[in-house]
């Protein structure tokens, strides 16, 4: 029994496959962009062909993220709050604090010891401290964004960057790079922002160790380690960070697969709601 | 699967001929509030004057006493809300200078005004003569006058309402603001010619106390289970007559109709949604403007509110306060200082507590509100509270009151998803 996990989120699209073991069989990712319908498609088909199998019977498939009704195929939706919940419990299972750092969105979760969401916190209204911050300094500095990380670790005099918002952060950066500033020195104190605003969002829901670091920005090793020391504590990181919410979302999908198969009750539950 | 929009339903569930009150509530709330913009609109030509005032401690009995025509520029502001015409309103005011910051209530009244004060039913609303702030604790309010007297060029009054320091009124207050009653009596006097009749307000309060003591049954009601009553959704059109007509004939009749309403609703076993599966206790007042998008929402996860702050605003009656034909000033002047955003934080949070425990809620959930800081300062500070010091799940989620641009349904819905998945979740794996 095959099942999936799509997980629409703002900026890219993610896709897990699963076996009936919770074994990963294949992994899909692709950039969200305007068409939201074909994005949980095309992720869904990348994972597919990445594992060079022509047919599948996906027997039960979750959406989650922002787009997760858009999962047109999908049997049910899940917030990605829970999946997220669902997938760090998954991959370290001592892991009471999550927090999430997407394209537009931070998310600080707290979970208890069965992965169950006890308290969430998310930013509002504005998307200082979230990928979208990375992403501006990114662009006005013209780095790609996997190598921002890199270069901000390079940096022994991290600048202090002090605007709070993502648009208006590109005329700051612009000001230091006309002083003669060094490019490395500005973008560790991009990072060490975004650390201090998303430090004290996940705050909010009470940090408790382990932390599990999650979503795109995890990719980040130049925000691995700003938040690390931010927090004066190690974080995990998987390899599949990125893909947590799509893998909480096809955990959740295999327990609903299951109970489907064992004729429980669950589905008739979830059609009964509106 | 589930879909994303669902059909707007509008209230209980039935079957035609087995009922005979259902919909009376909103049907009569609605041909109550149309007769009253239209008592409006004909006011001048009769001779008749008007007084514009806050819902928040109003003292509509005593001014009721000089026969004066009521204008509640809040009650106008979430009428346009609902019927969605704030939007544009709100960007008038903001034409002549009003910030975006300001609280969208006072833009979206000023807008009105700017564009020939019609009323949100169409008709044309009375220009003031005088401008009664009958609650100072929102500096808002203060500044939303002046800027009406600076219009009108009519006379503005404060009622200077204490700070209520503790659970209990001190005598000090009470009579502070029964003196500064007299006070404006004479200024009363001078605007309609009439003279103070204490008999008339002793009439006017027992009005008052009656429709109290019915409109108390139906929030009560909601101890039920299922509850028969929602206690924002639905109380937000009950509640209106109490407001706006307390202390006539017509809102004590209409609450006589109201509760049979909900006492068939008992009988019968019906309630606001099809099923209930969870109760909430609601703090702050809805998002007008999305007013069924935001119950919508809530209704896909079986949602019922129970009890709600924003029911309270008017006054506090389920806890015991009745307006006094005994002691017509004295509790007036109660009424005045008990008004909800005139408690202390601690207060607020303990009363929001006591709700969820008496109507065995299963969350609460707070709606704050962007540009009301009278409502939204300390909400956070309350969540904290309720989730570590009672540990009643708590959701906080943010909009506005009046203006429609700071309603992001994706956002509202993530949260508002997350929030009844995971108690939904617990509850399935409890059993």
């Amino acid at each position: 029994m095959l099942i999936a996990g799509v997980d629409v989120g703002s900026t890219q699209t993610k896709a897990i496959i699963l076996n009936e073991n919770a074994e990963i069989m294949a992994r899909g990712i692709v950039n969200t962009g305007a068409n939201v319908v074909k994005a949980a498609e095309k992720a869904f088909n990348e994972a597919r062909k990445s594992a060079k199998l022509e047919e599948w019977d996906v027997a039960y498939t979750v959406g989650t993220g922002y787009g997760r009704y858009k999962v047109l195929f999908g049997d049910m939706q899940i917030t990605e709050i829970s999946c997220h919940a669902r997938g760090a419990n998954f991959l370290f299972p001592k892991t009471r604090t999550i927090l999430d750092i997407g394209g537009q969105d931070t998310k600080g979760i707290h979970i208890n010891e069965k992965g169950e969401v006890v308290d969430f916190c998310m930013n509002d209204k504005c998307a200082a401290g979230t990928g979208r911050f990375l992403a501006a300094a990114a662009e006005v500095m013209g780095i790609s964004l996997d190598d921002l990380g890199d270069v901000a670790l390079r940096s022994s005099n991290a600048l202090r960057i002090t605007n709070v918002c993502t648009v208006f952060v590109e005329t700051e950066i612009m000001n230091h790079l006309s002083k003669g500033k060094k490019g490395e020195d500005i973008l560790a104190g991009v990072h060490q922002s975004i650390a201090a605003r998303s430090v004290s969002l996940v705050r909010r829901v009470g940090i408790d160790p382990e932390i599990t670091f999650t979503g795109g920005v995890s990719k980040n090793k130049g925000m691995v380690r700003a938040l690390e020391e931010k927090l004066g504590m190690p974080i995990n990181v998987n390899e599949d960070s990125q893909f947590i919410g799509a893998l909480g979302a096809a955990l959740f999908a295999l327990e609903r697969a299951k109970a489907r198969h064992d004729g429980e009750a669950v589905t008739a539950k979830e059609e009964a709601r509106p | 699967m589930r879909s994303e929009e669902t059909e707007y339903n509008e209230g209980p569930i039935m079957s035609e001929d087995k009922f005979k009150y259902q919909g009376a509530g909103r049907e009569y709330q609605k041909q109550l509030l149309t007769a009253w913009y239209e008592r409006l609109q004909s006011a001048k030509d009769d001779g008749r004057k008007v007084a514009y005032l806050f819902v928040p401690g109003n003292i509509a009995e005593f001014l009721r006493v000089f026969d004066f025509e009521l204008v509640f520029p809040e009650v106008n502001a979430l009428q346009c809300g609902v019927r969605k015409t704030s939007g544009d309103l709100i960007l008038k005011a903001e034409d002549v200078g009003y910030s975006p910051d300001v609280c969208g209530y006072v833009k979206n009244d000023i807008g009105m005004m700017l564009a020939g004060n019609i009323s949100p039913s169409g008709t044309q609303l009375p220009k003031p003569d005088l401008l009664l702030c009958t609650y100072c604790g929102c500096t808002t309010f203060i500044k939303w006058f002046e800027a009406l007297a600076h219009y009108y060029d009519v006379p503005l009054v404060m009622l200077d309402v204490p700070y209520l320091r503790s659970d209990t009124i001190e005598e000090e207050d009470r009579q502070y603001i029964v003196s500064q009653l007299k006070e404006l009596a004479v200024i009363c006097e001078k605007i309609t010619g009439k003279k103070y009749d204490h008999g008339k307000l002793v009439e006017i309060t027992r009005h008052s106390a009656e429709a109290e003591d019915l409109w108390v049954q139906i929030l009560h009601s909601a101890k039920h289970k299922p509850s028969p009553f929602d206690s924002y959704f639905e109380a937000v059109f009950f509640m209106a007559p109490i407001y706006v007509l307390r202390g006539l004939p017509e809102c004590t009749d209409y609450y006589r109709r109201a509760l049979l309403e909900i006492q068939e609703r008992i009988e019968h076993g019906i309630g606001p949604i099809p099923e209930e599966k969870f109760r909430v206790v609601i703090e702050g007042p809805p998002p007008w403007p999305h007013f069924r998008s935001f119950w919508e929402l809530l209704k896909k996860w079986g949602v019922c509110a129970v009890a709600s702050s924003y029911s309270k605003v008017g006054g506090f009656w389920d806890h015991g306060f009745r307006h006094d034909p005994t002691r017509p000033l004295e509790s007036i002047a109660d009424y005045c200082l008990t008004c909800y955003t005139n408690l202390n934080l601690p207060m607020r949070t303990e009363l929001l507590h006591s709700y969820a425990e008496e109507y065995s809620a299963d969350a609460i959930v707070i709606h704050s509100v962007k540009s009301c800081r009278s409502f939204s300062v300390g909400q956070a500070d309350m969540r904290e509270q309720f989730i570590r010091k009672w540990d009643i799940p708590t959701l906080l989620i943010e909009s506005d009151l009046a203006d429609p641009r700071y309603f992001q349904v994706a956002q509202l819905r993530n949260r508002i998803d997350a929030f009844f998945e995971s108690l939904e979740h617990k509850r399935l794996v409890s059993v």
